[in-house]
C-alpha cells in the first residue's frame, strides 16, 4: 500500500459521502477526501521518525538533567561516563564546536547548561552509546555538583520580584479610568488559569546522519524545520545550507514542535558530529514533559465597569504569564492572549497589559491557540462574573457586547466587520442547541436537585489569523511537473494530523484539472524550501497552499502560451479540467499534454512564493492590523456536577464553526472535534503541579489526566458553518481552522461555572481557577455554600 | 542493606543473557533469543523489524502500543516478550490480507478516525480485541472499553463512530447517567 500513488481506494463512508459529481474528478478543493495518509495510518505503513530503519553504527542519546531549579554547577566530571560500556562521546557546554544559545528569538536557550541552570530537567550533558540503556547507565556516572541559589517559581513570585522576561506591554483604546469612574456598576477581582502539557502522541526526536564535508541530515519531528537547521548550523558552527532538516509527518505537534525541537535535533546533531556515525535521541515521555516547555499558565486581575444591562463601559485588564526560564516565543504569545483579551465583545474604554514573568521553570512555549485562548478565558471570566452581580443569563450579557456596527474597534484599533457573522452564528446556535429551553429545563433540575447541578454556557469565538510577527507570513512551494503528467508537490508546510498536505495538495489538483491521485506529497525539506516559517497559528494551509497554487499557476501558464502557440489557438481557448486539456476544439490527455510540453523545451518546474497582504502591526504603539482576518465559531455544552464530590460529566456540547468555504470538510471537522477536545481537557483535568523544589511531579498520563473517549460529551454535535466564504482573497475562500476551535471548549469551563453558581442559585460571585478540576469544583461549591446562598446546608 | 543486598545478589539464580523464545508473529512462526528484559514493544519494533506499533509513553497508559496476543488486546510496552513464549501475536502489520483492508481498519478510514495517526495502529488493535472479547453493545459502553486509549488529536468522535459501525447498526442512545 505504501507504494499507492496518493491515494488508496477507499469505500465511501458516513464522512466521505459527498458526491464529486460527474463533471469533477475526486478530490478537488472543497471534497472531503480523507487525509493523505489514511491507507497508511489505518495499516502501520505510515513512517515516523522513530520508525525510519537505523543504519548500521547508529548511536543513542540520553541527556543529563538539572535536578535544581536554580544553582551555579560547581563541577561537573563527566570522565567515569567516558569510559562506560559502549559511550562513545560525552558532551558538555564546553564541547559544543559553534553556539552555545539556541534561543529561538531572543538568546537564553543554552543547548546544555554552561555555568548555570535555571530550571529543573535542564540539559546539562549529553551522551551517545551504543544502546538507550548504556547511555542512561553512564549518565548516572557523572558527578556533578551544584550551588542552589533562590529560584523563583511562580507568578506571584516574578510579580513580587519584578522578574520578567521581557518588558511589558499596554494596549488603549479610550479612556478606562474615566469610564470606569462614571460606570453605574462595577466588579474586580483576580483568578489564574493553568498550563498544558501537549502530550504529543509522538515524543520529541531526531535523528542525525553525518554526511559527506561535515554536511548533516537530520530527520526532526519539527514544525519548524527552518529554524532547527538554523540553529544546528549554529551550535555546530557551520553555514545553514550545510544542514539538511527533513519531516514526512509527526505524530502530533499542537505548537509544542514549534521550538521545542531545536534542543532535541542540536543534541543529536552535536552527537553524530562528535563522533561520526548516526545518532538518535528520542526522549522518553517522562523527559519530555519535564524538559520541554508547555502552555502559558497565567493570572489575571480585572476592574470592570458596566450599566444594568451588562454592557461594559470600560475595563482595565492585567495578563501575567508564567514564561519560564527564557523568553522563547512568551513575547508573542503574551501580546496574542492581549489581542484576544476582548475575543468577540467591543471594549470601547480598554487597557490591557500583558506581563512576561520569569520564573525558574521549563521555558513555556507554544501550544495551539498561542496565548489567545488564555485571553479569551480572561474575559470570558469577566463577562460571566458581570452576568452573577446583575442576576442574569450570561448569554443576554454576552449579546449585549458583541461587536456590531459602529461598536467595531479593537483595543489595539484593528476594526472588526464580523459582528454580524458572531450574531448570526450565536443566533443560529441558540435556536438549534435549544437554548432557552434547556436553560429552563435546566432551571426545574437545580430547584429540584440539591447535590446534583447542571450548567450551561454558550460561548462565541472570534480568533485572529496570522502570525503578529509580520515578516513570518509567508511562504514556499516548489512544484514539479513530469513529462508523465505526475506532480511532485513540496512545501513549506509540515504535517502533524492537521492534513495540511492533503488540502495543499487539493489545490494543486484542482489548478491542474486532475484527480488527486496524480499529486505526489513530498516529505518537508529544507533543501527543497528554504527560510520557512512555523506551521503554526493556524496559517499551514493559508500560506503553504497560496504558495503551492504560485507555483502550479506559474506552470499551468507556461503550457498554455506553449499549447496555444503551438495548435494556433487562442490562449483563452486552454482549459485544464477533468484530466485533460483542451485547446480549441482538441483535447489532449492531461499526460500527452505535459509530454508535449516537454519535447517542446517547456520549464514544467516552478517556486512560488506568498506574503500576506494587508497587514501591519507597530508594537510600540500598540495599533495596527495584525491579523488578517477573523475566523469565528460558537459552542454550547452542558455539564451536570455532584456539588458533594466536585466530580461532573459533560453532558452534550453543540459546536458550530466557521471554515469559510473549506478546502476539505472532512478534515476540518475533524479539527473542530479535536480542538473542543483539547480545550476541555486544558480547563478541566489537565493539571499541571509543580513542587516547592520546582520539580514537576504530574510528568507522565499517570498524573496528568488526558482526555479519553469517556470524557467527549456523550451527545456531541459538530456543525461547518455553511455558505460563509472568507471575504479575504484566501485559498478557496477558506478560513484557517487549527487553533480556533480549541477555544470552543471555554463553553464548557463556563457551564461548570454555571453549575456551581446554581449552588447559589446564580446569586453570588464564583472563584473558580483553571483547570477546573473536581477538587476545584468542590472548593467552588463550598465557597459559594458558605456566602450563605443556598441557606444553611442540611446534607444531602 | 549493601551487604543483604549482596547477599542476595549471590543467592539470586543466574539469568541467563538470551532466553530462547518463540512466537507466532502475524501468522509467522520466529524463534529468536531475547534478553530477559526485553519488552515485547521492543522485540516488534526493533527486532522483528514491525514498526506499525508505536510507543507513546512506554509505561502502560497511552494505548499506542496495543497488540493481540492471542486474540487478547495487551499493551506491549508493558509485556515482557519472554512472557509471551508460545504465544500468538497479531499487530497493525498482521490485520489485512493482501491488500484488502481488514474491516475495522477500512471503517477508520470512512470515518476519519485520525488526525496524526500516531494513536490509531493502537486504537484498530484494541477496536478489534474489544469486539472478539464481546462485551461492548452500546456506545457508552465503547467509550468505556476503549478509554485505555489516548487520542491526543480528539479523534474520539470519528473511533467511535468506525467502533459502532463495525458492531453493525447504531448503537440506542444511552441514558444520561449521574456522576454520582
Ligand atoms: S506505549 Fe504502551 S501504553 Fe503507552
Ligand atoms: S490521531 Fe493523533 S493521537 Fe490519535
Amino acid at each position: 500500500m505504501r507504494d499507492e500513488p496518493g491515494f488508496g481506494p477507499t469505500t465511501p463512508g458516513p464522512v466521505h459521502d459527498a458526491n464529486p459529481g460527474p463533471a469533477r474528478l475526486r478530490g478537488a478543493a472543497g471534497d472531503p477526501v480523507p487525509h493523505d495518509s489514511a491507507a497508511k495510518h489505518v495499516s502501520g505503513e505510515a513512517v515516523y521518525t522513530d520508525d525510519i530503519p537505523e543504519l548500521p553504527g547508529t548511536l543513542h542519546a540520553y541527556v543529563l538533567q538539572s535536578p535544581r531549579a536554580h544553582a551555579r554547577i560547581l563541577r561537573l566530571d563527566v570522565s567515569a561516563a567516558r569510559r562506560a560500556p559502549g559511550v562513545h562521546a560525552v558532551l558538555t557546554a564546553g564541547d559544543v564546536p559553534g553556539a552555545v544559545d539556541i534561543g529561538p528569538v531572543f538568546p537564553g536557550d543554552p543547548v546544555l547548561a554552561p555555568e548555570l541552570v535555571e530550571y529543573v530537567g535542564q540539559a546539562v550533558a549529553a551522551i551517545a552509546a551504543e544502546t538507550p540503556g548504556q547511555a542512561r547507565a553512564a549518565a548516572a556516572l557523572i558527578e556533578a555538583e551544584y550551588e542552589d541559589l533562590p529560584a523563583i517559581l511562580t507568578v506571584d513570585e516574578a510579580l513580587e520580584a519584578g522578574s520578567y522576561v521581557g518588558p511589558g506591554l499596554t494596549m488603549r483604546l479610550g479612556e478606562s479610568a474615566a469610564a470606569l469612574a462614571a460606570a453605574p456598576r462595577r466588579l474586580s477581582g483576580s483568578f489564574a488559569m493553568g498550563g498544558q502539557d501537549h502530550f504529543y502522541l509522538e515524543g520529541q526526536i531526531a535523528y542525525a546522519l553525518p554526511r559527506e564535508d561535515g554536511d548533516m541530515l537530520v530527520h526532526s519531528s519539527t514544525q519548524h524545520p527552518s529554524e532547527v537547521q538554523h540553529l544546528i548550523a549554529k551550535v555546530l558552527g557551520r553555514p545553514d545550507a550545510h544542514v539538511t532538516v527533513e519531516v514526512r509527518r509527526m505524530g502530533g505537534g499542537f505548537g509544542g514542535k514549534e521550538t521545542q525541537p531545536a534542543l532535541i535535533a542540536c543534541i543529536a546533531a552535536l552527537l553524530a558530529d562528535a563522533t561520526g556515525r548516526p545518532v538518535k535521541y528520542r526522549m522518553d515521555r517522562d523527559d519530555d514533559m519535564v524538559m520541554t516547555g508547555k502552555r502559558h499558565d497565567f493570572q489575571v486581575r480585572y476592574e470592570v465597569g458596566f450599566d444594568e444591562e451588562g454592557r461594559i463601559q470600560g475595563i482595565e485588564m492585567d495578563l501575567a504569564a508564567r514564561c519560564g526560564m527564557s523568553p522563547d516565543l512568551s513575547n508573542a504569545v503574551v501580546d496574542r492572549a492581549m489581542f484576544h483579551a476582548d475575543n468577540a465583545y467591543f471594549l470601547a474604554n480598554a487597557t490591557v497589559t500583558g506581563l512576561r514573568c520569569k520564573t525558574n521553570t521549563v521555558s513555556n512555549t507554544a501550544f495551539r491557540g498561542f496565548g489567545g485562548p488564555q485571553g479569551m478565558v480572561a474575559i470570558e471570566y469577566v463577562v460571566d462574573e458581570i452576568a452573577r452581580a446583575l442576576g442574569r443569563d450570561p448569554l443576554d450579557v454576552r449579546r449585549a457586547n458583541l461587536y456590531g456596527p459602529g461598536r467595531d474597534l479593537t483595543h489595539y484599533h484593528q476594526p472588526v466587520e464580523d459582528g454580524p457573522l458572531l450574531a448570526a452564528l450565536m443566533d443560529d446556535l441558540e435556536a438549534s442547541c435549544a437554548y432557552r429551553e434547556r436553560r429552563r429545563a435546566i432551571d426545574a433540575f437545580n430547584a429540584a436537585h440539591r447535590v446534583l447541578k447542571k450548567g450551561l454556557a454558550l460561548t462565541p469565538v472570534k480568533f485572529g489569523i496570522s502570525f503578529t510577527a509580520t515578516h513570518m507570513n509567508q511562504a514556499g512551494a516548489l512544484v514539479h511537473l513530469y513529462q508523465d503528467g505526475s506532480i511532485q508537490l513540496n512545501h513549506g508546510g509540515t504535517e502533524m494530523g492537521q492534513g495540511v498536505h492533503t488540502k495543499v495538495a487539493q489545490l494543486v489538483a484542482t489548478e491542474f484539472g486532475v484527480g488527486l491521485d496524480r499529486v505526489r506529497i513530498m516529505a518537508t525539506s529544507t533543501g527543497k524550501v528554504p527560510n520557512t516559517s512555523p506551521t503554526a497559528a493556524s496559517s499551514g494551509t493559508d500560506l503553504n497552499g497560496a504558495a503551492a497554487l504560485r507555483a502550479a499557476r506559474e506552470i499551468r501558464n507556461r503550457m498554455t502560451l506553449f499549447l496555444a502557440e503551438h495548435f494556433a489557438e487562442p490562449a483563452e481557448s486552454v482549459a485544464f479540467r477533468d484530466g485533460i486539456v483542451a485547446v480549441g476544439g482538441r483535447t489532449l490527455a492531461f499526460a500527452e499534454a505535459c509530454h508535449l510540453a516537454y519535447v517542446n523545451r517547456i520549464h514544467l518546474s516552478a517556486a512560488g512564493y506568498y506574503r500576506t497582504p494587508k497587514i501591519w502591526w507597530d508594537r510600540t504603539e500598540a495599533r495596527g492590523r495584525p491579523f488578517y482576518y477573523f475566523a469565528c465559531g460558537a459552542a454550547a455544552t452542558e455539564v451536570l456536577v455532584d456539588t458533594l464530590t466536585g466530580e461532573y460529566r459533560f453532558l452534550r456540547a453543540d459546536l458550530l464553526h466557521d471554515c469559510g468555504t473549506s478546502v476539505n470538510p472532512a478534515i476540518d471537522l475533524g479539527q473542530v472535534e479535536g480542538g473542543y477536545v483539547q480545550g476541555l481537557g486544558w480547563l478541566s483535568f489537565e493539571e499541571l503541579w509543580w513542587d516547592a523544589h520546582g520539580r514537576l511531579r504530574t510528568h507522565a498520563p499517570s498524573t496528568y489526566k488526558i482526555p479519553t473517549g469517556r470524557d467527549v460529551p456523550a451527545d456531541f454535535r459538530v456543525r461547518l458553518v455553511a455558505n460563509q466564504p472568507n471575504r479575504e482573497d484566501v485559498v478557496h475562500r477558506s478560513k484557517a481552522v487549527g487553533e480556533p476551535p480549541l477555544m470552543l471548549a471555554i463553553s464548557g469551563y463556563l457551564a461548570l461555572k454555571d453549575a456551581v453558581a446554581a449552588v447559589g442559585g446564580h446569586r453570588f460571585p464564583v472563584h473558580l481557577d483553571a483547570p477546573a478540576t473536581p477538587e476545584r469544583v468542590l472548593m467552588a461549591c463550598e465557597a459559594v455554600r458558605a456566602l450563605g446562598a443556598a441557606g444553611p446546608w442540611a446534607g444531602p | 542493606m549493601d551487604q543483604r543486598l549482596a547477599e542476595l545478589r549471590d543467592t539470586a539464580p543466574a539469568v541467563p543473557d538470551r532466553i530462547p523464545i518463540s512466537l507466532v508473529v502475524n501468522g509467522v512462526e520466529k524463534r529468536m533469543e531475547v534478553a530477559a528484559w526485553t519488552t515485547l514493544l521492543d522485540l516488534l519494533r526493533n527486532t522483528l523489524d514491525l514498526p506499525g506499533t508505536k510507543k507513546g509513553c512506554d509505561h502502560g497508559q497511552c494505548g499506542a502500543c496495543t497488540v493481540l496476543v492471542d486474540g487478547r488486546r495487551i499493551n506491549s510496552c508493558l509485556t515482557l516478550a519472554v512472557m509471551k513464549d508460545g504465544c500468538e501475536v497479531t499487530t497493525i502489520e498482521g490485520l489485512a490480507t493482501g491488500d484488502v483492508l481488514h474491516p475495522m481498519q477500512q471503517a477508520f478510514v470512512d470515518h476519519d478516525a485520525y488526525q496524526c495517526g500516531y494513536c490509531t495502529p493502537g486504537q484498530i488493535c484494541s477496536a478489534v480485541g474489544l469486539i472478539s472479547e464481546g462485551q461492548a453493545r452500546t456506545r457508552e459502553e465503547i467509550r468505556d472499553l476503549m478509554s485505555g486509549n489516548i487520542c491526543r488529536c480528539g479523534a474520539y468522535p470519528n473511533i467511535i463512530a468506525a467502533i459502532e459501525g463495525v458492531l453493525g447498526g447504531t448503537a440506542p442512545a444511552q441514558a444520561k447517567e449521574d456522576p454520582a
